[in-house]
């Protein structure tokens, strides 16, 4: 086995390339001027001031200030400048004006859902809010005009809104002037909001409002709240996912320093599998680090449970075996069967991925201050309706009492989506009584929590015709399905086609088509991850499509061409993709280039990606051209940070990231056996935007992460000869000769 | 035990154990939360101050090893984001989920400070061990070229 010291070629990036091709200067007149749009508490008002709210969105200060609420939680993926924007685009809001604020959630939970979407995934933000953004500007807008037309008495179409000023004729008045009036003003009718065509800010860069605080420090992260009398827990469970606590000797530490107390995490009552805790050990002390030096020596006794036998080598053991077997109908297209009998030549492949975790930058936490009447929960939240939901129905406390207030989030990825830690820290805090308690994870209790992405394998095989044509595909999958695992009647026939995608869904004019499922679970906790399904799903399913196309004679990105004729979208983008990346096979050996293409939440996104491995097999991954087509663009900078994103984490799990399951425990705990992708590593990345308008709004957070991992193993196997089937690449033999 | 540290130009005291790490004394009784935990092992970066004007990993230094040297954190690098990195950072909004950035931006630092004009190679070198999941390295390289035209007297 090679160890792979994986590095960049360092002469490729220059100042001016490492912008890559979107090297977009943004405006502003020097830091000092550049604030910040919103506190660095970001669930805190955005301004000292008393604001006239016009509806639930936006708020016009005196001093004409104007507060855009915002409904998703910022994780990276710049929900507090894209979704301002929405609503500034139809408000004809002064940008320079705006400020930003999470929406309340208690407010929203007791106004029955006020704020429509408050939950952030599934690459969404934008998609699933956009509508409802433009029309809460574009309604308030036409109050502003309404209010200034009653008082000048002239037609409402005869009022400009323009940066916050009304104007007709030789009258002018501010946004901040007629706000309260506007409040209160009834339309006979909601305006229409603007469509593609017709915006002015959608489509520009603007800067990202909360960098500053992300350049100095003060950006609050759960990690870094702050209350009066707040102590600090360390939390450690099981090992073995489904073991129990036993015991454990808190007389042993209880005369350390600053210790407060120590309390076992035990199941009270039925709890969803979403947001049930896993059993364990919760130390308490006047700081964080004490109470973690004291867990670590606290003697804890534990019952390991029914599943101490489960190891990665015999659960791949049990994949290979399920996909020898037919399995549940997943799509089924013509006669696949029949038509693979007629095949002049067929190719199989066979590809697995293993479990793997998030590994967000900031480790889990929660704060919880309980009081006799309200309780308060403060974190990093994908959902802040659920946090607080999970709070209530843990404490035994109605809704309206709990309020939930997002922090920044040190990346979520999925894993801040289901509030699990959420309940841990209330049952912490609910033990230790009447302070507030901030509880940490550290980075191996975040790993060894985790719940990423399912071990999934697939085996694949396509009937060529003659000509080398697909004629037919038939596929077999078998995976962990998270469906199943929280609850198991909610998965019929054995089916969960979310496992599936990226496979079932394909895209690609094959007359015939049989996809089966098999699900086969562990004891491991699944749950959302990045791109779910299509993350690994697409290293297989977009490898096997270079396999095919090599085994009938063709080019890999022509056949995924002439595959997808039907599909204008999809042909945009491979044939930009294709002009773009100067794509060719005839390099010399040891140097190769791979393409792979991909669509999900609404965004098609095709990569190629360039690599050299040496005779010995180091591998040098030099650069990515990526094309997508997610319909309209908010904002292209933000986008193209999406796509970098992406790619960095396709490669960094195809290439580094297997979590090892012994005797039923997770081994890998931190970044010394489980590592990230360095700077050192860092690919030239290319944004290229090939977009198809009209009225598609796809995501940006998920879609670049699958198709990475793919176009890497077919530029490796370009490069080689070698297939990276399934094993991490870090461990695959790539010398050649 | 009481320790008196110099962090940003100001002297605290804090009774904690002398081992304690940096990061742990900095973030819970000083309030300086700007500095982050990633990893606890000197692993990841996210935890990087200056200590006399070296890049040192807060996670793995003992606080009784800081008494009477010279601690900067990402507070006190500089009045009002003013740092040429700091600058060059905004300019290209490199941050995501930012949750790294205050170790990349120390450690960005550092490296200006001993190397005025780095290459590609210092770079690499230089900021191996502050990882970034989001994957903002493109950024960061490119504002680390910006940061040091800057500090060169560049608009
Ligand atoms: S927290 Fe110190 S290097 Fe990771
Ligand atoms: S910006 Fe999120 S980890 Fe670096």
């Amino acid at each position: 086995m090679t160890h792979l010291e994986i590095t960049r070629r360092s002469f490729i990036v220059t100042t001016a390339a490492a912008g890559g091709g979107l090297m977009i200067g943004i405006a502003m007149s020097g830091p000092a001027q550049a604030a910040a749009g919103m506190m660095p508490n970001p669930w805190e008002r955005a301004t000292a001031k008393e604001g006239q709210e016009i509806n639930a969105w936006i708020v016009v200060d005196p001093d004409g200030t104007t507060t855009i609420r915002v409904g998703q939680s910022e994780m990276g993926q710049g929900v507090f400048t894209a979704m301002p924007m929405l609503v500034a685009e139809e408000l004809h809001v002064d940008w320079k004006m705006v400020k930003v604020e999470y929406a309340d959630s208690n407010r929203h939970v007791r106004n029955n859902n006020l704020y429509q979407r408050m939950s952030t995934g599934g690459s969404g933000a934008v998609r699933n809010s956009r509508v409802f953004l433009q029309q809460a500007g574009a309604s308030a807008r036409e109050r502003l005009r309404e209010a200034a037309a009653v008082a000048w008495s002239v037609p409402r179409d005869q009022v400009v809104a323009k940066d916050s000023v009304l104007t007709a004729g030789n009258r002018r008045g501010t946004y901040a002037e007629f706000a309260t009036r506007a409040s209160q003003v009834q339309l006979a009718q909601e305006p229409a909001i603007k469509q593609s065509g017709q915006f002015s800010l959608l489509g520009t860069t603007l800067a990202r409002l909360d960098t500053p605080l992300k350049v100095n420090g003060t950006a609050t992260f759960g990690f870094d709240v702050k209350l009066p009398g707040m102590v600090y827990a360390a939390v450690k469970v099981v090992p073995v996912r489904g073991g129990k606590l036993t015991s454990f000797d808190f007389n042993a530490i209880k005369g350390r320093p600053g210790i407060i107390g120590a309390y076992a995490l035990k199941p009270v009552g039925e709890q969803p599998f979403a947001t049930r805790i896993d059993e364990g050990v919760a130390v308490v002390a006047d700081t964080y680090y004490r109470a973690l030096t004291a867990l670590n020596l606290m003697p804890v006794v534990w019952d390991l449970g029914p599943d101490v036998a489960i190891n990665s080598r015999e659960y791949k053991a049990r994949l290979t075996e399920a996909v020898k077997l037919p399995g549940a109908v997943g799509r089924n297209d013509g006669d696949t069967i029949a038509a693979m009998k007629t095949a002049a030549k067929t190719v199989e492949g066979h590809y697995f991925t293993g479990y793997d975790s998030h590994t967000c930058m900031e480790p889990m936490s929660c704060t919880v201050s309980i009081t006799a009447d309200r309780v308060d929960v403060w974190g990093g939240f994908q959902n802040p309706p659920g946090a607080l939901a999970v709070v209530a129905e843990h404490l035994g406390k109605q809704p309206v009492d709990v309020y939930s207030h997002t922090t920044f989030l040190g990346g979520g990825f999925g894993l801040r989506s289901r509030n699990h830690e959420v309940r841990q820290a209330a049952e912490i805090a609910r033990q230790v009584g009447n302070r507030p308690v901030k509880m940490l994870w550290t980075r191996e209790e975040n790993e060894r929590q985790a719940r990423g992405r399912p071990a999934a394998m697939s085996h694949l095989k396509m009937g060529l015709d003659a000509q080398g044509m697909p004629i037919a595909f038939y596929g077999r999958f078998a995976g962990h399905s998270a469906a199943a695992q929280a609850n198991p009647t909610a998965v019929a026939n054995g089916l969960d086609s979310g496992t599936m995608n990226g496979i079932r869904d394909h895209r690609y004019k094959i007359a015939n088509t049989l996809i089966e499922g098999h699900i086969r679970n562990t004891n491991q906790n699944i749950q959302a991850y990045r791109a779910p399904g299509y993350e690994h799903n697409l290293w297989h399913m977009e490898q096997f499509m270079d396999e095919v196309a090599l085994a009938g004679g063709k080019d890999p990105l022509q056949l995924r061409i002439d595959l997808t004729k039907d599909l204008p979208d999809w042909q945009l983008v491979l044939n930009t993709l294709k002009q773009k990346s100067g794509y060719r096979r005839d390099l010399p050996k040891g140097e190769g280039m791979g393409v792979a293409i991909g669509e999900s939440f609404g965004s098609i996104i095709a990569m190629c990606a360039k690599v050299s491995v040496s005779r010995r097999g180091q591998l040098t991954v030099e650069k990515y051209d990526v094309v997508v087509d997610c319909g309209n663009l908010v904002t292209p900078a933000i986008a193209a940070h999406q796509m970098q994103s992406g790619i960095v984490y396709g490669i960094t799990d195809a290439i580094y990231r297997e979590l090892t399951i012994d005797k039923g425990a997770v081994v890998e705990g931190n970044f010394d056996t489980y590592p990230l992708l360095k700077i050192s590593q860092m690919p030239v990345v290319d944004v290229h935007f090939a977009l198809a308008g009209g009225d598609k709004w796809g995501g940006m957070g998920e879609p670049a992460t699958p198709p990475a991992a793919p176009a890497l193993g077919n530029a490796i196997f370009a490069a080689t000869g070698k297939r990276v089937r399934d094993v991490i690449i870090n461990q695959a033999d790539l010398s050649w000769t | 035990m009481a320790l008196t540290l110099s962090v940003n130009g100001r002297n605290y005291t804090v009774d904690v154990e002398p081992e304690t790490p940096l990061l742990w004394v900095l973030r819970d009784n000083m309030g300086l939360v700007g500095t982050k935990y990633g990893c606890g092992i000197a692993r990841c970066g996210a935890c990087t101050v200056h200590i006399d004007g070296q890049v040192a990993r807060s996670c793995a230094t003992q606080a009784a090893a800081a008494v009477g040297k010279t601690v900067t954190t990402i507070e006190g690098l500089s009045p009002n984001s003013t740092h040429p990195v700091q600058v060059a950072w905004t300019e290209l909004d490199v941050p995501q989920c930012g949750y790294c950035q205050s170790g990349q931006i120390m450690a960005a630092a550092a490296l200006l400070a001993k190397r005025p004009r780095p290459t590609d190679g210092d770079i690499d070198a230089e900021m191996e061990l502050n990882l970034c999941r989001c994957g903002t390295y493109q950024g960061i390289r490119a504002a680390i070229h910006r940061a040091a035209a800057i500090a060169g007297g560049a608009r």
